[in-house]
């Protein structure tokens, strides 16, 4: 009882700081976007992007454009995740490969993925297939990287206990790789999802007429910036929220740490 | 003998960049064979032939000065608001319990989605760039440096506080040095992440240095330049990248290899 109320006082004292900042933020922003300081809606009210939010979300082109972001994003993760994994396996239990072939995927890992756009656009086409492509060539380092450093960190005693047992090359992945690696392996899902999205939404800006970027870049063309502001909020609520999702549900660290 | 050459690195190095020639020259007989489409993929050949045309008839040096150019200000910008920022938060514990999950939720936010925003606010040139790319990189910066100063042995502050240092002095006696190894990793994340949006928005906007070339060339439908202007800033990145690990790893500050 004690011990609990120094705890509910610092929960309470970080929940006031969180509160200030937000309502200064707010505060700072309404008072810029009332100042006529910058040129017209470049910073607009609150009130219009709250308005604009409702909007968006009251809409069915909204939902229909983000069924087909989702359905992108989720196609490239299926392709690139199993792409990924599979080659991670391989190099992880490979040391001869992993020599031969890891250095290619750790340099080429952080390369900027869009500038392989106008040649994806090219092998397949201006439609969902080239943002598809997008997805899948973002997240498939990030999960074969991550599996194939989980698979070297497994213990070496479950594979001995495996191999005693003489479990079959299925057995040995799906009983005691896949299961001794979880972590690293939804680490690495969990950035391949944030770089698939990335791809795949920064594509949909550059060529398409739907899904969630085409809306972002429309509204830039139309000069509609309480949508662009209301669309931007919904992407990163909806990025965040994956993100914590996984790390939540998989108990991984952050990534950065 | 043959479990030796397997266990060779060089071996298995040699093996690998003689896949990676393999492969092209399949795709250079399928190409020459018109079993692939070469106006969808030129001959490797000619992506070979057309790398010193690019360089010479596209300015590609003033291209990549332009771009390192941004990198630098986006450095200066990262080391200037993101290693303060990150000392604040360590400076008091109930900032640092109130934003450090912020900032981690910020890392994951997918930023380089609100380049049309920029765009509006700093208008179509390099301040746009920068902007995205110092806000890429701001996350990583911040919550290394943390790390590094929170990691801090605690024998050592002991240390201070018995020869009576003040805060300041500890500071930059103990703290900061300290702190080195991770502020500079950080840095180094920071600028691969600043490094993928840069060149991504250059090509995005088609403005700036190497992405603005690809569009270029991808636009004009010079597909030999296309490819080769897609190598070119491959090796690059891929030279940054190299070059910032060994300086890493010069200074002691990253993993040996």
């Amino acid at each position: 009882m004690t011990a609990s109320r120094p705890v509910a006082r610092q929960t309470a004292r970080i929940a006031t700081v969180r509160i200030a900042f937000v309502v200064i933020v707010l505060a700072a922003w309404e008072i810029v976007a009332r100042s006529g300081w910058l040129a017209h809606d470049i910073v607009p009210s609150l009130g219009k992007i709250g308005s604009a939010l409702w909007r968006l979300l009251a809409g069915g082109d909204f939902w229909f454009n983000l069924g087909v972001t989702a359905a992108e994003i989720g196609v490239a993760m299926v392709i690139g995740g199993i792409c990924g994994l599979a080659v991670g396996l391989l190099l992880g239990a490979n040391r001869f490969l992993s020599r031969a072939f890891e250095a290619l995927l750790l340099y080429l890992g952080p390369t900027p993925k869009i500038i392989f756009f106008p040649v994806l656009i090219m092998w397949f086409g201006v439609g969902a297939g080239s943002k598809v492509a997008m997805g899948v060539v973002s997240c498939f380092f990030p999960v074969a990287i991550a599996t194939a450093a989980g698979m070297r960190g497994i213990d070496r005693v479950l594979i001995r206990v495996g191999r005693s047992f003489r479990a079959s090359t299925w057995q040995m992945v799906t009983r005691i790789y896949l299961p001794a690696m979880r972590r690293p392996v939804i680490n690495g899902v969990r950035l391949g999802l944030g770089v698939a999205l990335i791809g795949t939404l920064l594509a949909e800006t550059k060529l398409s007429n739907r899904g969630l970027g085409y809306l972002v870049i429309q509204a830039y063309s139309l000069f509609d910036m309480p949508r662009m502001y209301a669309l931007l909020i919904v992407l990163f609520v909806l990025a965040i929220a994956a993100n914590v999702l996984i790390v939540r549900h998989a108990g991984v660290e952050h990534g950065l740490r | 003998m043959t479990r030796r050459l397997a266990d060779s690195r060089w071996v298995a190095i040699a093996f690998g960049a003689a896949c990676v020639i393999a492969a092209i020259a399949i795709v250079e007989v399928l190409v020459r064979t018109a079993v692939i489409n070469p106006y969808i993929v030129p001959p490797p050949s000619d992506i070979l032939k057309a790398i010193p045309r690019v360089i010479a008839e596209e300015n590609v040096l003033h291209r990549f000065s332009q771009t390192a150019q941004e990198m630098l200000w986006a450095a200066v910008l990262l080391a200037v608001v993101g290693i303060p920022l990150g000392v604040l938060l360590y400076s008091s514990r109930l900032l640092r319990r109130a934003f450090e999950s912020w900032v981690g939720a910020f890392a994951a936010a997918p930023v380089v989605l609100a380049y049309p925003l920029f765009l509006v606010t700093f208008g179509r040139s390099a301040m746009t760039i920068i902007a995205i790319g110092f806000a890429a990189g701001l996350a990583p910066v911040i919550l290394t440096t943390l790390d590094g100063l929170v990691g801090t042995r605690r024998v050592l502050l002991d240390v201070g506080t018995s020869f009576r240092l003040s805060s300041r002095q500890k500071f930059f006696k103990i703290l900061l040095p300290s702190a080195l190894p991770s502020v500079f990793v950080g840095m180094r994340l920071g600028l691969i992440f600043a490094m993928i949006n840069i060149v991504g928005v250059e090509f995005l906007i088609n403005f700036g240095g190497l992405g603005q070339l690809i569009n270029e060339l991808a636009e004009r439908y010079d597909l030999p330049g296309t490819y080769a202007a897609i190598a070119f800033v491959v090796l690059a990145s891929v030279l940054f990248f190299d070059v910032t690990a060994r300086i890493e790893r010069h200074f002691g500050f990253g993993p040996a290899q």
